[in-house]
């Protein structure tokens, strides 16, 4: 770690010699393939890089990466990361997990890990089905979803993952989808810059057991009608001619307008970095699953300090406090006395 | 016993006294004991003590429910538990006489605080009449002290309002007691000068109240005589009062400055482990982090990750929370990575006992996980013992790269003694027992140096510990089955046998790491007829008991186990060389059972679990019996009859 100069690498740098076993034509490899290829210009070293997952088809992730990795147990990967990430902030850390793990057995640290900023990046495959066990409905399925385990149709309400993260004051959240490399990377590389928690849906397909789940917005010819882009500081609008846009309304819900309708001065400018997330979280909820036009990009960027940081503050100001510690003074620091 | 008159009171001599401050848990008796303990420890006595108190923060006042007790044994000479009959209670309010009243032996004194024995609070603690006028204290020499009245009257001078003042009674109590065994009431007067220190009316009031205690005790003719316990003559050097959950964070503390790592503790609250969380949050000077996870699994989980990057990662908590924190531990035993896990052990099943003692969860230590999952278990067995276990824990999950349990409990967590402080520079260097990788250590047969995470030391099985930073050596290691030497992912059915058969022979191997088991047979190994074995914090329970039987001109030998698993090398040999061996435990027979597992020996149980330790009566009377039945069948090969009372 002396040697400071990052040397130049490329994807074949980045990949082990592991065979990459998911199913053929799964969208994991396109997420994969994202990843690789972007580390090499991240200025990040291979050494100095750890991935880290829970249990299912996305948490194999680690051992495609020549990179430090650990493949833990089901929805622990963000509480074992955090101790990771606490105890060497020097590492960069990325939690790869899926619906399941991240959402479902895994909830709990999920939130937490938010909350505290702990500085990692989270990218979370949401492909709405349980793939490693062979579809079952997942926390993100569409209520009535028929699956192995819900054979007359789940009657579960579905998280929408986004919601979530900003429900728990994520510092960065943003969406992408795997068809869309260029998309996925420049939300990668903004969440790998970002100082904290970062939290990244990446809507993947399962081509086995849930395929074309978001075929309604992702087929390329719907993306222009079905994907809502989130830029920084520019009113929210889509449609092939950008035709359509996002207000607030009086009751503070994000609604799509027709731009003709009620002029470009209503639209809703996007302002990532707004520290209230209640306009972020209304973006949100434009749309309640894949289903209808759904906004896509960075929902939110705040800085706050991140949790491994502050640890570190402490520790130094114990030592300036009370100075080094001294372990014999530790142990007469009770009430002593001597036996001659 | 010798006398001397001071001051219109004789003074008499005591070579012990066991001493129950009662009282209901607003009453401030743990801090009473506290105070006490401390003072006689600066006096130079030995002392034992044995804290008690109900799960719940407040319990309805003035119930049997709510009472909270704290016992000291005081002693001019080595003592090894906490006694067991009170010779003094106090009793701050009726029910506490109603619930330690049956612990009392005939002739134990009662100090009571008459102004507590109205109807009202007699009802609430469930006496039909007032025992004070029945015969039910006949037995006993009762003294009534107005507490409540004379503390108020004490300490109007400091202007606090009575039911502030009221609160100070317990000091009164203190300075009473303090007086009747010849306490220096200096230590307890500095001490609250200190504590209280930024607010002027409770420190004058207290301060009022202790000293109306003691005046109250030498000038009302009440107590016929004080007493003095002499200091013991404990080996020369500087001592300290010292808990088993202080002691295990010190020794934290030690083991990361020791082996040179800084310590990481993930942990969640749990009675009765999270002191070790809160004095270990104090040391953040010493580079110790703490992190108080949203729940067990993050802890444990947390302290991995910690452990992955270098750290002594530690993880404390309780029962419930070592059944959480299971599936976390298998992962350390497959990744291989040093971890300690500390279980401070209480009642169970299920939210059992919060506040009472237990040693019920050393099979869960030594079996509780899904898959052959062998690790090393330690059990300290006293409070001071905590410290020098949790540094041994750390050298062997450093050196081993395993996750470690250091099974300790409820009684030893809260139970104090004082502690000889050792010398930092007599501590070993745990650091020299591990090295992190720094180079490839592998030549593929294209000649290229890689590095393979599970090619291991020959000699302690243990695989190499490369930290992420360090160039050259990246890896990915998981919960599934790993390829030996290359670590990568493996279903291969011979591969995951001998995986399996290595993982259990790195543990076993550890036996040959730790010290032989101590046998105390005066008469040399098999001298005896019986062979007391126990672990963890029966020790001294059955220490006490041991000396008393010998001293009674009969032979008993003991045992003390501080390694569970692996066993050391030489219990086999010791259990065989005795005609019975009988192991107390507060459990129904766990470490027995390990026993006539692995050494197909009789080994017979001595079991209770009411939520306290074993007194030394309770062992003492069962050496008695087994002695008896095994002298009846030496004598008469047909008589069984003794034998069968057991």
């Amino acid at each position: 770690m002396t040697d400071t100069a990052v040397p130049v690498t490329t994807r074949k740098d980045w990949s082990s010699d592991q065979e990459v076993r998911w199913c053929p034509g799964c969208g994991d490899y396109s997420i994969l393939t994202a990843v690789q290829l972007m580390m090499p210009d991240l200025g990040a070293k291979r050494e100095d890089t750890v991935f880290v997952s829970g249990i299912g088809c996305s948490s194999r992730f680690p051992y495609y990466m020549n990179t430090y990795g650990i493949h833990s147990i089901h929805g622990r990967a963000p509480a074992l990361a955090t101790g990771l990430a606490v105890a060497r902030p020097d590492l960069h850390v990325w939690v790869i997990t899926g619906d399941g793990d991240a959402l479902s057995i895994g909830g709990n640290h999920l939130l937490h890990a938010l909350r505290r900023n702990v500085d990692f990046t989270i990218i979370l495959f949401n492909n709405q089905i349980y793939g490693l066990t062979k579809g079952q409905y997942s926390p993100t399925s569409e209520s009535g979803k028929v699956t192995k385990s819900t054979p007359f149709g789940s009657l579960d309400h579905p998280y929408n993952p986004v919601s979530l993260a900003l429900g728990a004051e994520a510092s960065f959240v943003a969406r992408t989808h795997d068809m869309d490399r260029k998309h996925m990377t420049e939300i990668f590389r903004r969440a790998y810059a970002h100082k904290g928690a970062s939290f990244v849906e990446v809507y993947q397909n399962c081509n086995v057991f849930n395929d074309g789940a978001f075929e309604t917005i992702l087929a390329k010819d719907n993306r222009p009608t079905m994907l809502v882009p989130l830029e920084h500081g520019k009113p929210v609008r889509f449609g092939p001619d950008l035709e359509k846009g996002v207000i607030i309304d009086s009751n503070g819900s994000a609604v799509i307008v027709e731009v003709s309708e009620v002029g470009e001065d209503r639209l809703l400018v996007h302002d990532e970095s707004r520290v209230d997330p209640s306009l972020a979280f209304a973006l949100s909820r434009l749309a309640n699953g894949p289903y209808s036009p759904t906004p896509v990009g960075v929902f939110r960027a705040v800085e706050r300090p991140d949790y491994g940081s502050l640890v570190q503050d402490q520790l130094v100001a114990a030592a300036a406090r009370k100075g080094p510690g001294d372990l014999t003074n530790l142990l007469h620091s009770g009430t002593t006395w001597t036996v001659e | 016993m010798t006398d001397t008159v001071t001051t219109g009171h004789k003074l008499k001599t005591l070579d012990r006294v066991v001493i129950r401050f009662a009282g209901d848990s607003g009453d401030g008796m743990q801090l009473t004991g506290d105070r006490f303990t401390t003072s006689s420890a600066i006096f130079g006595n030995d002392l034992s003590t044995l804290p008690d108190f109900p799960a719940e923060i407040r319990a309805p006042a003035g119930t049997v429910a709510g009472v909270s007790a704290f016992q000291v044994h005081i002693s001019d000479h080595d003592i090894f538990t906490p006694g067991d009959h009170p010779d003094v209670l106090v009793a701050m309010n009726p029910a506490a006489l109603k619930a330690h009243l049956a612990d009392l032996e005939a002739g134990a004194a009662i100090i009571l605080n008459s102004d507590a024995f109205d109807e009202r609070s007699l009802q609430k603690a469930g006496y039909a009449a007032d025992p004070r006028v029945d015969q039910s204290l006949d037995a006993f020499k009762v003294y009534e002290v107005p507490m409540t009245s004379l503390t108020l009257e004490a300490v109007k001078p400091s202007g606090t309002k009575a039911r502030d003042a009221e609160r100070s009674k317990n000091f009164f109590a203190l300075g009473l007691v303090s007086w009747m065994y010849s306490r220096p009431p200096e230590p307890t007067i500095e001490w609250v000068a200190k504590r209280f220190a930024g607010n002027d009316m409770v420190r004058e009031a207290n301060t009022l109240a202790f000293k109306a205690g003691w005046n109250f005790g030498e000038t009302a003719e009440v107590f016929e005589s004080s007493y003095e316990v002499k200091p013991a003559h404990l080996p020369a050097g500087t001592y300290t009062n010292i808990s088993g959950n202080t002691a295990l964070a010190w020794g934290l503390v030690a083991a990361g400055h020791l082996a040179k790592v800084p310590v990481f503790l993930g942990s969640y609250p749990i009675t009765p482990a999270s002191d070790v969380l809160h004095e270990l949050s104090k040391h953040k000077n010493f580079g110790v982090r703490t992190f108080q996870a949203e729940d067990e699994i993050a802890g444990v989980s947390a302290a991995l990750g910690a452990a992955y990057a270098g750290s002594l990662g530690v993880t404390t908590t309780s029962g419930p929370g070592l059944d959480l924190k299971s599936e976390t531990i298998g992962l350390a035993i497959s990744l291989e990575l040093p971890l300690l896990v500390i279980d401070i052990q209480r009642g169970g099943p299920s939210t059992g006992l919060p506040t009472k003692t237990e040693q019920a969860d050393l099979m869960h230590a030594i079996y509780g996980r899904h898959g052959e999952a062998p690790l090393p278990v330690l059990a300290p067995c006293t409070p001071g013992d905590c410290f020098y276990m949790a540094i041994e824990a750390a050298r062997i999950a450093l050196k081993y790269r395993t996750p470690v349990i250091l099974l300790s409990d409820g009684y030893l967590a809260n139970g104090a003694e004082p502690w000889l402080i050792p010398d930092v520079d007599d501590l070993p260097d745990i650091s020299a027992d591990f090295e992190f990788a720094t180079e490839p250590n592998k030549v593929m047969p294209d000649g290229s140096e890689t590095f393979w995470p599970y090619l291991r030391d020959p000699e302690t099985l243990a695989r190499p510990w490369a930290l992420p930073g360090t160039p050259g050596l990246m890896h990915r290691i998981g919960g599934l089955e790993k390829a030996d030497g290359s670590g990568n992912v493996s279903y291969d059915p011979v591969n995951h046998e001998l995986m399996v058969r290595l993982r259990a022979q790195k543990v076993a191997g550890i036996a040959n790491d730790v010290p032989l088991v101590e046998l105390d047979d005066p008469d040399g190994i098999g001298g005896a007829d019986l062979l007391l074995l126990g672990w963890g914090s029966t020790y001294g329970a059955i220490q006490a008991a041991s000396l008393a039987v010998r001293s009674t001109g009969r032979r008993v030998a003991s045992a003390h186990l501080r390694y569970l698993n692996p066993f050391p090398r030489n219990l086999g040999e010791i259990v065989r060389a005795y005609k019975r061996v009988l192991v107390p435990e507060v459990n129904l027979g766990q470490l027995s059972k390990l026993v006539r597992a692995e050494f197909l020996v009789d080994a017979m149980g001595l079991n209770k679990v009411d939520g306290l330790p074993f007194r030394r009566i309770d062992v003492q009377a069962a050496i008695v019996s087994h002695l008896d039945a095994l002298e009846s069948r030496n004598g008469n090969g047909a008589s069984r009859a003794a034998e069968e009372a057991l």
